[in-house]
């Protein structure tokens, strides 16, 4: 299993109620079903993903987390984790508050467009980065909404809403985020992870 | 044709109050299983059939001749195992296949039924069913399964009996018939009633029956069950038997003589009346509305994990009315699967070879089996 999603399932508390948005093939979700006793939901667009979820027993709902949210009741579960997703909504401020208000908690990943090898792509060749965790060209990639770190960080103000762990990802080592590392953590990290709350 | 001695038949002498105010009693409902039930009495599914549906779920259906209904999906190693699960379907009350119909004798007058037989409802229909499970000893079912008038069926189920089946698979359905759903239904009816050998329902006394009527009924219900591309691409504008248009009122295309076909070789195994009734009961299905509009609220409290699974190119019941229900299950943080399958067959996709769908039915059964 990656790293983040390691990371992820260490943050979750076991025994709770969590919404997986985005949930792909499923594989964080059965996760967490079988060794944390989640009682686990998942939302996915793909319809060869919700098939390959359907056939790992997992309760999974075809549909796209931009509009789909609005049919759960607040605080309807623990966590909602949105994994490397947030910056291809169309409408991130929406879906962030639609985060908050479903899940108690909310646990966000992103990869950070502040990392060092995204800035020498840009700085050096001139052109769009492309690396590991952005493998997309400008032309097709499905993110819209880049953001670094320090972004997010920013962005919790104006959203005024509550982090209360950030941790880096650095080749597969995790470490916290804290004001005073705010400045490396945003050059080396390839992910920060987030758990914030409303 | 002797339709009674490959027929079996639950009396059910409980009496039940219908909907419309008259109550029943012993009256037959006609079944048939397939597989076998376990020690445990945990591996039953009741399947659900849909308006011109009938209990002959799969394998040859003796009446007809032709293969059951839901051979696609039912029977040994397919997505309801008949090797594993013990697969029970009745014929809906007010069909023709043996339940108590319209065709039935009025014991009291000795005289056809016909449309003094009360109207009925879906609500009615599962309330009738629900007497196999005793009769059978089964406390539990391990789920309930339709599409179409079937997956109301389901939905009416959990609804009434909350603790009696672990899952549901609600297939290609609404929980409110919409408005032009009744359009459709009102159109065959019409077609029906209009037919001069229909006789006010009488037509059994005069030996005679109101096949053109029902036919083009069937016909016009046939279109709504397909897609359009599905019809572009079978049919298009191919001509029947002939090189050239006839300038006549002849099937000069292949969609005449097919929708043709269809109405004729429909007659000869339903009853007119039976089409009235069972359009009838759809037409009234409302969940919402027995929940004073609150459609949540039909499910509080319900242990049930449903599968809900709609169809790209369905039309009659659209992915959004599948939605509406899965939108109303997690408003109650039930147990809700949701699956829209790609299909260019319309609303008969659940009928029929769609390998996607057959998988998706077939992965969720299983697991959900294994994992109880």
């Amino acid at each position: 299993m990656k790293s983040e999603y390691k990371i992820i399932a260490d943050i979750i508390e076991a025994n709770t109620r969590v919404l997986d948005v985005g949930c792909n093939d499923g594989t964080l979700m059965e996760f967490l079903k079988r060794n944390k006793n989640i009682d686990i939901r998942g939302i996915e667009i793909s319809k060869d993903q919700v098939q390959t979820c359907i056939s790992k027993g997992l309760t999974v709902i075809e549909g796209n987390a931009e509009f789909d949210l609005k049919q759960f009741p607040n605080d309807s579960f623990d966590y909602v984790i949105l994994s490397q997703t947030l910056q291809a909504f169309r409408n991130t401020e929406v879906v962030t508050k639609e985060l908050l208000r479903v899940g108690k908690k909310a646990i966000v990943t992103i990869p950070n467009f502040g990392h060092w090898k995204v800035r020498i792509n840009l700085l050096t060749k001139g052109i769009m980065p492309v690396t590991k965790t952005l493998p997309n060209n400008w032309y097709n990639t499905p993110n819209l909404h880049m953001c670094t770190i320090k972004d997010f960080v920013k962005f919790s103000k104006i959203m005024n809403f509550k982090i209360f762990k950030s941790l880096a990802l650095i080749n597969k080592n995790v470490s916290n985020i804290n004001n005073s590392n705010l400045f490396l953590k945003n050059l080396f990290a390839e992910l920060g992870i987030f758990l914030i709350e409303k | 044709m002797n339709i009674k001695e490959n027929i079996k038949t639950l009396i059910i002498e409980k009496p039940l109050k219908l909907d419309c105010g008259k109550t029943i009693k012993n009256f037959p409902l006609a079944y048939e299983t397939y597989g076998s039930l376990n020690n445990n009495k945990d591996n039953a599914i009741l399947v659900f059939h849909a308006l011109t549906g009938d209990q002959f779920v799969t394998g040859l259906n003796p009446i007809t001749n032709k293969d059951g209904w839901w051979s696609f999906a039912v029977g040994p190693n397919k997505s309801i195992d008949t090797n594993k699960y013990f697969v029970i379907c009745a014929n809906v009350i007010g069909g023709c296949m043996g339940s108590f119909g319209p065709s039935h004798e009025n014991p009291e007058t000795k005289k056809i039924y016909a449309t003094d037989f009360p109207i009925i409802t879906i609500n009615d229909m599962v309330n009738a069913q629900v007497n196999l499970l005793d009769h059978f000893g089964i406390k539990k079912l391990f789920s309930v399964a339709g599409g179409s008038m079937g997956g109301m069926q389901v939905l009416q189920f959990v609804s009434n009996f909350p603790d009696k089946t672990k899952t549901a698979v609600p297939i290609a359905c609404t929980y409110s018939h919409s408005a032009q759903n009744i359009a459709f239904n009102e159109l065959g009816r019409q077609a029906i009633t209009a037919d001069h050998n229909w006789l006010d329902g009488k037509y059994t006394s005069k030996n005679t029956i109101p096949e053109k009527g029902l036919a083009v009924a069937r016909m016009a219900a046939h279109i709504t069950y397909l897609s359009k591309k599905g019809l572009q691409e079978k049919f298009g504008r191919k001509l029947h038997e002939r090189d050239v248009l006839k300038f006549g009122f002849d099937a000069d295309f292949q969609i005449e003589s097919y929708l043709r076909y269809q109405g004729s070789v429909f007659v000869d195994r339903f009853d007119a009346n039976s089409y009235l009734y069972i359009t009838r009961a759809m037409d009234y299905f409302d969940l919402a509305k027995q929940f004073d509009g609150n459609l949540s609220n039909a499910f509080k409290n319900t242990k049930t994990k449903f599968f809900i699974i709609s169809f790209t190119s369905d039309w009659l019941y659209p992915t959004q009315e599948n939605k509406d229900i899965v939108i109303a299950l997690n408003a109650i943080g039930a147990d809700v699967g949701f699956v829209e399958i790609k299909s260019d067959k319309g609303h008969d996709s659940f009928l029929l070879d769609v390998p996607d769908f057959l998988k998706a039915l077939k992965n969720f059964l299983d697991k959900s089996y294994t994992e109880q």
